[in-house]
């Protein structure tokens, strides 16, 4: 369908494979209008906006992945909705509780009526050691929109309405089990949804800011301010990241509240991050500011910070924002390794590093294989954000054709 | 070519300054000094006598300004080898430090063997081949091995072995030969252990490797001189050993630079997780206890070895690539 409809093809790029394509003199900038040929035939010519969209919606992936990640954040901005239950309420009796499965009909058969079973106990005589078993006996109603503990939301007020939970408050409704303490694991990774979503996203945004000004610097002057960026650079890739970030992770005071440690999480993240946005945007930078269109600006008499903002930026943002997303992966990959190993992120903070640090030996895992989904949460939100990211980089250029 | 060594060379001195300064920057970082650490654990009755704290007062200048600790630090290691005192093992850093870091290098030099051993052939096989079936699993488990967290890869994999196998995956060798003197069984016990933590850390890797080995190649395919080539008459196994692949091996070799890090780092995290006796789980000691020469020493050790496998890739690309020794 997509070679059907025309495109906008600009004079400096001839296409070469341009059978299927009407070869139409369009602008490079905003080709929006409607060109005439001299026959009177309208052309529809389409925008770098809507080139972009199409060739972003044939990457399917990255479709896929925009959804799964629109969705994932979703959860964590409403987190406290969407989670059963306090992400710190602990139960002595539920330690370790392995998941309860839904069971949505009624076991009498008198219809539709969804619920779990409550666990009995069995102690083993030898080793004490408790295990749950699901007794159909104890049916526990569970429903959609039901009120729970109380939270504040967003900070702005009370409320207690979860999305899914038991009919009766605090009855045990453990989807995905529970850990040491009887905290529900998956109110917990909602949570920590939250937290490890959000701590890509900060640390990158400042990534992008002093990459885009340290990188901007490069490429647009060169030179002696070139050199010594480019060694800056060259000197913070060469290290180790992870012992260097524990170094500094591990210097953070125990003292500190929660918040000021999650602030500095993201400016250490970003210290290495940034590195490979200021390179990308170096690249971009030497390769526009010798283009015509540049050189026609100054010689119009724009100032430098006119031509940067109006004529450089919106020529190669797209291009960054597809490389900003591929280094939120790496971020977050990178805070749940540090809080893995108990440097990055404290408790009572909840994220997917942090969760997993309660997985952190094997008798654990063997015990109590559920506490390794936040895991799973990680690889399904970094394959996500990877796979969106190749797809806004195509998109980013759509004139290439590969 | 000897400018062009030279001139690594120099750049090599001043990143080495640049790492000892920052290493020194993270020992000095947390609250209080060595002194105050040492006084605390004096007072928790362990047997660090007077005499001692004033001797390693002088010793580390502690009552002196920062650059002159910094050069009592610095020196100290560059002309006696003397890496400072760890109060948490109640032992000079010097004599803890070498045997973890050799386990360190052998694993990520290891590991770096693996993973171009792999993502070569199968770089050349998903670009020759590309669009395939084969194609396509490639590129899905690559996007995979680098989504997982190293550390997880190596917890599943734990649980794999004690659940299935009943035996207990980690460590680099076997108990009957921890303590044992080298000899080639202790060697193959080793080499037994190894593959493990080398697919762990290597899996990322891996999977970037072939993502640019099937690039590049893929740019060379579909020059002119390749078609050339084939009109020719030559076998399509020459035809792309010949010089496609050569092409292609340059930026594979250049990328060692960053790859090397990325692995010391690797091995740093998974070493904690599989217990392996390497620099990770002292490092990680050793943080959580401020032990912060202990810690100083590891972090610029490890980013100073880095640094010379990247010096030493860098000299092997030049001597591969004649373009690169002009630039």
């Amino acid at each position: 369908m997509t070679t059907e409809l025309p495109s906008a093809v600009p004079e400096t790029h001839p296409r070469t494979k341009g059978d299927t394509l009407p070869t139409v003199a369009a602008r490079n900038s905003v080709a929006d209008d409607i060109a005439e040929s001299d026959a009177g035939t309208v052309v529809d010519v389409a925008s770098q906006w809507q080139l972009m969209r199409w060739k972003f919606s044939r990457h399917k992936a990255a479709v896929v992945s925009l959804w799964i990640v629109a969705f994932i954040y979703f959860v964590g901005a409403f987190a406290e909705i969407i989670a059963p239950q306090d992400p710190n309420r602990t139960s002595g009796r539920h330690q370790y509780a392995p998941p309860m499965a839904i069971h949505f009909f009624a076991e009498d058969g008198s219809g539709f009526a969804p619920h779990v079973h409550d666990y009995s106990f069995e102690t083993d005589p030898r080793t004490y050691r408790k295990t749950f078993v699901e007794d159909p006996e104890k049916v526990i109603p569970i429903a959609l929109f039901v009120q729970g503990d109380t939270y504040h939301f967003w900070g702005l007020f009370e409320w207690n309405i979860h999305l899914i939970g038991p009919v009766e408050p605090r009855q045990p409704f453990y989807l995905l089990g529970t850990d040491r303490l009887g905290r529900d694991n998956i109110s917990r990774i909602v949570h920590g949804t939250r937290v490890s979503m959000s701590i890509g996203l900060v640390g990158v945004a400042v990534s992008l800011v002093i990459g885009l000004i340290l990188g901007g610097l490069s490429g647009y002057y060169g030179g002696r301010v070139d050199h010594a960026i480019q060694r800056t650079i060259e000197f913070l890739r060469s290290m180790p990241t992870i012992p260097l970030w524990m170094g500094l992770a591990a210097a953070i005071p125990l003292t500190w509240d929660p918040l000021a440690v999650y602030f500095m999480i993201t400016v250490l993240l970003s210290l290495i991050g940034w590195t490979s946005l200021a390179r990308e945007t170096r690249g971009k930078v030497m390769s526009l500011k010798n283009e015509d269109f540049v050189t026609a600006a100054r010689l119009d008499g724009v100032s430098e910070f006119r031509i940067i903002t109006r004529q450089l930026l919106p020529a190669f943002m797209s291009h960054i924002i597809a490389v900003t997303t591929l280094a939120i992966p790496e971020m977050i990959l990178a805070e749940t390794a540090l809080s893995f190993l108990g440097i990055g992120l404290r408790a009572p903070v909840v994220s997917w590093g942090v969760l997993l640090q309660e997985a952190q030996n094997v008798n654990t895992v063997a015990t109590a294989p559920w506490l390794i989904l936040p895991g799973v949460a990680v690889v399904i939100a970094v394959l996500a954000l990877n796979f969106l990211g190749d797809g806004l980089r195509d998109a980013a250029d759509p004139y290439s054709h590969n | 070519m000897i400018h062009f060594i030279a001139k690594r060379l120099v750049a090599m001195v001043v990143m080495m300054f640049l790492i000892s300064v920052a290493a020194f920057v993270i020992i000095q970082l947390p609250p209080g000094d060595f002194l105050t650490t040492l006084v605390a654990s004096m007072q928790q009755g362990s047997d660090v006598s007077q005499e001692q704290i004033a001797f390693l007062t002088r010793r580390f200048g502690l009552d002196q300004p920062l650059y002159i600790q910094y050069w009592r630090w610095i020196s100290g290691i560059l002309l006696e080898g003397d890496f400072g005192y760890s109060f948490q093992w109640k032992r000079p850093v010097a004599e803890l430090i070498w045997d973890q870091l050799g386990f360190t290098m052998l694993l990520s030099l290891a590991t770096l063997l693996f993973a171009w051993a792999i993502s070569f052939p199968i770089g050349v096989y998903s670009a020759v081949k590309q669009y395939s079936i084969g194609d396509y699993i490639v590129t899905f488990i690559g996007f995979i091995g680098l989504a997982i967290p190293n550390f997880l890869l190596a917890l599943v994999l734990m649980y794999i072995g004690f659940r299935y196998f009943g035996q207990s995956v980690g460590g680099l060798f076997s108990p009957e030969y921890r303590t044992a003197p080298w000899s080639w069984a202790k060697v193959w016990d080793l080499i037994s252990h190894l593959w493990i933590p080398m697919i762990v850390i290597g899996a990322a890797r891996t999977a970037e490797l072939i993502r640019i080995m099937r690039a590049n190649l893929l740019d060379e395919l579909n020059k002119p001189y390749v078609t050339t080539a084939r009109a020719k008459g030559l076998s399509e196994v020459r035809l792309i050993l010949k010089y496609p692949i050569r092409i292609a091996l340059n930026p594979f070799v250049s990328t060692v630079g960053w790859v090397l890090p990325s692995l010391v780092s690797g091995a740093v995290i998974v070493s904690v997780v599989l217990n392996l006796p390497t620099v990770g789980p002292l490092l990680l000691t050793s943080l959580q206890s401020q032990d912060m020469y202990l810690a100083g020493g590891f972090i610029l050790l490890l980013s100073v070895l880095t640094l010379v496998g990247t010096i030493v890739s860098d000299i092997l690309l030049a001597i591969l690539d004649p373009r690169i020794r002009l630039e």
